[in-house]
């Protein structure tokens, strides 16, 4: 059996999967340092208190982004060597670059913060978190990086059939890097916002529920306070925590789709030139014209895709988002195929490492269902967050919530849609990639003749059943850990800001003996 | 001679044995959770020890990963690919480990402890064994055919070197452990882990000298030899300070120790990176595996500003939180609040 199925597989479950915990990271990381930094300057309780609890959240999420992270560098040489040799000399570096001068940076001031309460002075403190999420935002630039290249080979020249870079400043300054690190970073605070939006809504629910705020004849909202052994976290502070958290999460989405929307539409312009089977395939365009499907049914997976029909479509509109006017035409697949087959060859190249797949045919359009569904999943629900938060923002202008429980579960579930948003985006550009692991660039600046196709990429010497054994262990290792990790959230977020304060209800012994060495956070 | 290879083959040594130094004392704390720690507070007192600086710990690992495939490529290639079992199980015990380390306190039960306490344990276990197969297996070698890749299944790779190697670096975390364990606490646990040390030394580090001897005998390179005389040397003063109470210098002699090793091991495999057990004309050296002087020129540069950057702020971070901890200095545990 081939290894390389087996071994795609692996790696596009474990990048999504990895992908679930980076934009929370992202996304989650300035709003906590935005928090931290409040407090610092005001010194109001509210804000130490989104501080902790937001922060708490902030780590369970965090550590697992680390832990399957180490996975993706590991993969490149388990189970993809013959890619790791073709594109070393290129492709290593950022990836060395986001260890050394990213990933320490975020690893070591995190730690810092985590222990530093009360150790460290107030601003240097503060400072850490600041340096640590900087880190995980240049972080994702280097990765980016090293994705762009892969979607945009630049800067390099072919030295004995293997790219060899020649100009560090175009693989770092990749037109396509730079579009798609801010598309992400957008997309991370989507997230983002959407979690605060979310979890805030539950709470200021769970308070109109119970009683504690209740509305006036004016729709004017009037803070209560409960008392009992929950007190502490019921309080009238208790309600700005979660107001202001619900209010600036809502912004940051809605912001944060503008942005989304901004980069989105000039990444798309630049695939139309750089990657034009993929936009091709993500519209179901077979044949080439001006026309945008917003709606097409039929057999996406049949290779001449004559039985796609459009059922709704807008004239001149795939033209505009190519290429941005209305009646330049857009090459469907059909015309796209003979143009890959003339400039890419229709083989695998006949080497013996390539072993059983030399020589064999390459299907140039990728798995077209995938690309037309996930780049409509990603705009789909990347617009539904956008407009649910735009919504909240008007409900919860005076200054709370409605008591409907229905609300209050779709506010909730909204924090999956950018989450579902940003799998799709991945998806879709890297299967929209295939047949390619490097997918060669037919637009000017692109480099002749640097290219490798995915089935010439796999480790030659690894095994089926070794893949196939990682595979399913690492598949059930992340499924288990995704149920302790939202179940750790969950009961995070059901205890409130209190399960990230235990002073709020725990008050300490005053007959305690007094000890200045206690550590303010320990494991 | 190659010199942005050599330079490059240097950096990686340095940054492997800046691993074995850093996390290896986290990955032997791991270990004591189980076997030196009596109760829950001993375990939480072990844990904090290593709590705010594990993960930067770690990302020397990821470093010395990432610098393998920017700088060799074929190397990482070859290594990862042929070693993909072992790699795997690496995998696993990082991912547990360090999950073990954020959740075990996140609830306060006891049952949710011990199976996070076991996470943490074996993880530790397993990822220094494997790492330390790994990198024997760097200096003894692979049935690597002429494209660089294994020859032979899933298990090929095996060699009593790899279990030596395995052993080496999990006795050298439990040495260092030790000696970390009683320059950071205070109180009973201080003794029990420089007892365990001074009990234990020759037996712990016996597998390390082993695999350098076993590296020497393949290639006698006069340099080599005498680094490992500095190395007994140094484990016999580690071993005699550590007697006298003087656990910083016994933890420094530990470093030096640590350098004599890997100096002599890395040493004397040089130019070779991956060894092939099946035709020398196959194995992987510092010239044929690295990248272009252009990608090494740049990567120094990257270095030259980024390895001082990292050392100051790690220093720093050990300065921070340079006091010693005893029982006392952790807080009580607490249990989250109903929910409502």
């Amino acid at each position: 059996m081939d290894p390389l199925e087996i071994a795609r597989w692996q790696f596009g479950i474990t990048t999504v999967y990895h992908f679930w915990m980076v934009p929370l990271t992202i996304g989650l990381g300035p709003i906590v340092a935005l928090f931290n930094t409040l407090w610092v300057r005001t010194a109001k309780e509210q804000y130490l208190r989104m501080t902790k609890f937001w922060g708490k959240l902030y780590l369970i999420n965090f550590i697992l982004g680390v832990a399957t992270g180490i996975v993706q560098e590991f993969q490149f040489g388990m189970a993809w060597s013959e890619y790791s040799r073709f594109v070393g000399d290129v492709f290593g570096a950022p990836l060395a670059m986001e260890a050394l001068l990213a990933f320490f940076i975020e690893s070591t001031f995190l730690g810092l913060w985590i222990f530093g309460w009360k150790r460290l002075p107030a601003r240097i403190h503060l400072a850490c978190l600041w340096i640590a999420v900087i880190g995980s935002v240049v972080s994702a630039y280097f990765i980016i990086v090293a994705n762009s290249w892969m979607q945009h080979p630049v800067g390099v020249t072919m030295v004995d059939g293997r790219p060899q870079m020649t100009d560090a400043w175009a693989v770092f300054t990749n037109n396509t890097a730079l579009v798609a690190f801010s598309h992400t970073i957008v997309g991370s605070l989507a997230v983002g916002g959407a979690f605060l939006l979310g979890i805030a809504w539950f709470h200021l629910w769970r308070r109109r529920q119970t009683g504690i705020d209740t509305v006036d004849d004016n729709g004017r909202v009037v803070v209560g306070e409960a008392g009992g052994d929950t007190g502490a976290n019921r309080d009238a502070c208790d309600y700005r925590v979660w107001f202001r958290s619900l209010r600036i999460g809502a912004w940051i989405a809605v912001i944060a789709f503008a942005g989304v929307a901004a980069t989105g539409d000039i990444q798309g312009k630049l695939m139309f030139e750089q990657q034009p089977m993929k936009m091709a395939s993500a519209e179901a365009a077979c044949h080439s014209g001006t026309s945008f499907s917003v709606l097409s049914v039929g057999d996406l997976g049949s290779k001449d895709c004559d039985d796609v029909t459009n059922i709704v479509e807008i004239h001149g509109l795939l033209s505009f988002l190519a290429h941005g006017d209305f009646s330049t035409e857009v090459k469907g697949v059909n015309d796209l195929i003979p143009e890959y087959e003339s400039a890419y060859g229709t083989t695998i190249p006949d080497d013996p490492k390539y072993g059983q797949r030399a020589g064999t045919t390459v299907d140039f359009v990728p798995v077209m269902e995938v690309t037309y569904w996930g780049f409509r999943l990603m705009i789909g629900f990347g617009a539904l967050a956008a407009f649910a938060a735009a919504v909240a923002l008007l409900i919860t202008r005076k200054g709370t919530v409605p008591k409907s429980k229905w609300l209050m579960r779709l506010a909730v579930l909204g924090i999956a849609a950018p989450f579902i948003a940003n799998s799709a985006g991945w998806i879709f550009t890297e299967m929209g990639r295939q047949p390619f692991v490097v997918a060669p660039n037919p637009d000017p600046s692109g480099v002749d003749g640097v290219f490798m196709f995915t089935a010439a990429a796999v480790s030659p010497g690894v095994s089926f059943a070794e893949v196939l054994v990682s595979l399913i262990v690492l598949t059930l290792v992340y499924g288990l850990l995704m149920v302790v990790e939202l179940k750790l959230l969950t009961r995070y977020v059901r205890s409130g800001v209190a399960s990230a304060m235990p002073e709020l209800v725990h008050q300490p012994d005053p007959d305690a003996k007094k000890d200045d060495d206690v550590l303010a956070f320990a494991y | 001679m190659e010199f942005l290879p050599t330079v490059w083959f240097i950096l990686i040594a340095v940054l492997w044995t800046g691993y074995l130094f850093l996390e290896g004392f986290d990955l032997g704390v791991g270990m004591f959770m189980k076997l030196v720690a009596r109760n829950e507070q001993e375990r939480r007192l072990l844990l904090n020890t290593i709590g705010p600086v594990w993960d930067g710990n770690e990302v020397w690992l990821i470093t010395a990963a990432g610098a393998t495939f920017a700088a060799f490529p074929l190397w990482y290639a070859s290594l990862f690919s042929g070693l993909y079992l072992p790699m795997l199980l690496v995998l696993l015990a990082l991912i547990f480990r360090a999950v073990s380390i954020e959740y075990r306190g996140k609830i306060n039960s006891s049952s949710w402890r011990a199976r996070w306490d076991w996470g943490l344990s074996l993880g530790s276990l397993f990822a220094a064994f494997g790492v330390g197969m790994a990198l024997a297996i760097t200096t003894t070698g692979l049935p690597l055919n002429a494209n660089g890749d294994r020859v032979g299944g899933p298990f090929s790779w095996f060699s009593w070197y790899a279990v030596l190697g395995g052993l080496a670096v999990v006795g050298f975390c439990l040495a260092h452990a030790a000696f970390f364990i009683s320059l950071k606490t205070d109180g009973e646990m201080r003794h029990r882990a420089r007892g365990f040390a001074l009990r234990l030394l020759p037996l712990l580090l016996l597998p390390l000298i082993g695999w350098a001897v076993a590296v020497q005998l393949q290639s006698g390179k006069p340099a080599g030899l005498a680094l490992i005389v500095v190395a007994v040397a140094a484990a016999a003063i580690c071993w005699a300070r550590s007697r006298a109470g003087r656990e910083g210098q016994a933890f420094a002699a530990q470093a030096i120790f640590l350098l004599g090793v890997t100096g002599s091991i890395f040493s004397n495999v040089y130019p070779v990176v991956l060894p092939s057990t099946l035709d020398p004309a196959n194995s992987l050296t510092v010239g044929s595996a690295a990248a272009s002087d252009y990608t090494l020129g740049l990567m120094s540069i990257v270095a030259c500003f980024g390895v001082p950057l990292v050392l100051a702020y790690q220093s720093w971070t050990y300065w921070v939180f340079r006091k010693r901890l005893k029982i006392e200095s952790i807080p009580e545990p607490h249990s989250l609040p109903a929910a409502v």
